[in-house]
């Protein structure tokens, strides 16, 4: 037998060179057709103007390293001035012989986020409860002090970055599961929770969280009695939770509307009562239904911290608004802002790339694409 | 039956709401008996009271706060800041959070009467001026007809400035900001031709400009800016303990004596002198405090005119003269009464 009554397709011929590689993609992505290559060169001079005299300020005439505020006189950015003041945006008017605590204290929080998020740690089942209950103990154990000998911090004296984050942090963890709650008792067929629910939702989501912040700082003490008062802090941190949970248990209720009424039924049929049809079979799906509203509420509320800053508070905003106005140096009020803007964008960014990795991980089926 | 839970549930509540009162102390034994004093500053005003690199406060308002501190504590260090905004400063006073308010507080009628406050004195007279771009060629508050104004939300420079146009039947647009920076950066970026801000503020703010040679401070003063420390009313013990301090602090001055040479003024002959460093006086004592009250203000933040040279004057970038704020003595405003 010859081996040529064998079929053998003849190798098809390469694509157009005009078609394939960075040309191709080029050529289908950019410069399809008149409008979309004029759309391209207008987006093109529009990126080409505003990037390159930003990265002259910010990086070609920048001032990075050395010299005083006087080395910044001469135009360019100063990011001398982030660099100087750092520590103060970081740790704020936390004692500088104390920082170690509050060091630990974020190091554990991410190490706790992160064997959280990542899915294989091994005995996650006990780590998340551990983690819940552990975390604010050890935070309030090691920042607040009073125990193991440490001296104490008052809490007005965090501030900077690390207010932001415990603010956050407190008002993520607490936010969610009230919202929950709320929301399971808006549903509820018993009329007084539903109605207490109802009230409270309405009151909180109805009013700005600025005048919510507002009212504990400033109204408060006037209702207290003469010698009472609890840290501006705390108050902060409770209208915060409260205001937060207030929205969580709308997008929660969203996701708890979206479950068919068949896996009520079925649960019913299975002889499960309500929390453990709640627990077991509504809310796991109900939940991960609205994984990106609840990020979004997450990502809002880690924003919705620097409004401390009108009740005196020092956030990382605040503490770069009290130090941009130091007569000291010249204009530093954008390298100061820019500092911000990263410091937000790295954690809502984190957020938002967590959360999508979440549903891809959680995805059962149900997406349509 | 129900209501009667009501009522037991209400006294109970009231009850606790008593016992958590404390039997009102006189301000000056709680600080004592806490060992801090409870200072209310400003979040941030340069030469004032601002934090620096390391959160530590400084300027001229938080040099009386330690000041205080050390006659009543015998420690500067011994201060709790708490950095209040424009709007809630006064009910901090009024609740107690705060034992005494350094924070550029304009003194006024109406606040000093109505709102149960006490005004301690004066440590710094303000007036409100105008900062203008050179290139506007306005050599006058007069020529402003028209103008659009950036002015700080929710201050008494607020009020100034309408009264002024019209008194001078002037029309203006006011452009309103929070904080000073962002009325600075309208300014900077032509949302308004005029910034409006008390004079110890707009040569803060000019210094800050990209080109601070570009505009130009118009010689009108148009208000009257006397400001103070606060103290709630009602407690005189603790409010002669306030007055006598700031008066202490420019009887120093003009007695000439300093952080540095107060050594040798505790041997002075001079009887005024003698009396005020407490060498052969029970004034002090009398006031609740050290004889030598005198001496631990001097020796925590200097004389008056060295707190003032050090946070706002020669010593600071803001370059203020003394003007106004110089003693009685060379032409000034600052005035002490007399210690006997």
């Amino acid at each position: 037998m010859a081996e040529s009554d064998v079929f053998v397709p003849k190798p098809s011929l390469p694509p157009p060179s005009g078609s394939v590689g960075v040309a191709g993609w080029m050529r289908a992505n950019l410069f399809a057709g008149p409008f979309n290559t004029a759309l391209t060169l207008v987006a093109l001079w529009l990126l080409v103007s505003g990037l390159v005299p930003l990265f002259d300020w910010a990086v070609l005439r920048g001032h990075f390293s050395g010299g005083d505020a006087q080395a910044c006189r001469s135009g360019g950015a100063c990011w001398l001035f982030v660099g100087e003041r750092f520590r103060f945006f970081i740790y704020g008017f936390y004692p500088a012989g104390q920082v170690w605590r509050v060091n630990i204290v974020l190091a554990v929080t991410a190490a706790a986020i992160g064997a959280l998020a990542w899915p294989r740690t091994p005995g996650k089942r006990f780590l998340v409860p551990a983690a819940i209950v552990g975390v604010p103990a050890l935070t309030l154990a090691l920042m607040h002090g009073g125990v193991f000998g440490l001296p104490v911090v008052a809490t007005d004296q965090w501030s900077g970055l690390t207010l932001t984050l415990v603010l956050s942090v407190v008002g993520i963890v607490m936010a969610l599961p009230f919202g929950i709650v709320l929301a399971l008792g808006r549903r509820s067929k018993m009329m007084a929770v539903r109605t207490l629910c109802i009230l409270f939702i309405e009151v909180w989501r109805g009013v700005p969280l600025i005048s919510v912040l507002f009212m504990a700082s400033v109204m408060l003490p006037l209702f207290l009695p003469e010698g009472v008062q609890f840290s501006k802090v705390l108050r902060a941190m409770i209208g915060i939770v409260m205001f937060e949970s207030a929205y969580m248990a709308e997008v929660v209720r969203g996701g708890l509307q979206a479950i068919p009424r068949g896996q009520f039924e079925a649960a019913a049929a299975l002889g499960l009562g309500y929390w453990r049809t709640m627990g077991l079979v509504v809310l796991p799906q109900a939940l991960k239904l609205v994984i990106p509203g609840i990020v979004n509420t997450f990502i809002a509320l880690f924003k919705d911290t620097t409004l401390v800053l009108i009740i005196g508070l020092f956030d990382v905003l605040a503490t770069v608004h009290a130090t941009i106005v130091d007569p000291a140096w010249p204009a530093i009020a954008i390298e100061g802002y820019l500092f911000a803007a990263l410091v937000f964008w790295v954690f809502c960014f984190g957020m938002s790339r967590y959360s999508q990795a979440l549903e891809r991980k959680l995805h059962t089926g149900h997406k349509r694409n | 039956m129900k209501a009667s839970h009501w009522v037991i549930g209400f006294g109970v509540l009231s009850a606790v709401a008593m016992a958590a009162a404390p039997a009102s102390a006189g301000t000056l034994e709680t600080v004592k008996s806490r060992g801090q004093l409870v200072c209310g500053v400003n979040t941030s005003l340069p030469g004032f009271s601002a934090p620096d690199e390391k959160g530590k406060w400084s300027g001229l308002d938080v040099d009386y706060c330690k000041a205080l501190a050390a006659v009543v504590l015998g420690d500067p260090a011994k201060v709790k800041y708490v950095p209040l905004t424009a709007k809630e400063r006064l009910t901090a006073v009024q609740t107690g959070e705060i034992d005494v308010l350094a924070r550029n507080t304009t003194w006024t009628m109406s606040r000093d009467t109505s709102l149960g406050l006490n005004f301690v004195g004066v440590d710094y007279y303000d007036g409100q001026g105008f900062l203008v771009k050179k290139a506007l060629g306005v050599k006058s508050a007069k020529e402003l007809n028209g103008a659009s104004v950036c002015v700080l939300a929710g201050t008494t420079t607020e009020l100034n400035l309408a009264d002024y146009f019209r008194a001078n039947g002037m029309k203006y647009q006011s452009v309103v900001f929070d904080t000073g920076d962002q009325t600075l950066q309208g300014f900077n970026s032509d949302r308004c031709d005029v910034l409006t801000s008390d004079q110890s503020q707009l040569y803060g703010l000019r210094s800050k400009l990209p080109d601070p040679g570009k505009a130009v401070v118009l010689p009108e003063v148009i208000s009257k800016e006397p400001l103070g420390p606060v103290v709630r009313q009602g407690d005189d013990a603790w409010f002669n303990v306030t007055r006598w301090t700031l008066f202490a602090w420019f009887n120093l001055e003009e007695a000439g004596v300093t952080g540095k040479n107060v050594g040798e003024m505790l041997k002075s002959t001079n009887p005024d002198v003698k009396r005020l460093l407490g060498v052969d006086s029970d004034l002090g004592a009398k006031m609740g405090v050290g004889n030598d009250f005198a001496v631990a203000i001097v020796k925590a933040v200097g004389n008056y005119g060295e707190s003032f040279e050090r946070n706002v004057g020669k010593g600071s970038p803001l370059q203020i003269a003394r003007g106004q704020n110089a003693l009685w003595t060379k032409g000034g405003l600052i005035y002490g009464p007399p210690v006997r």
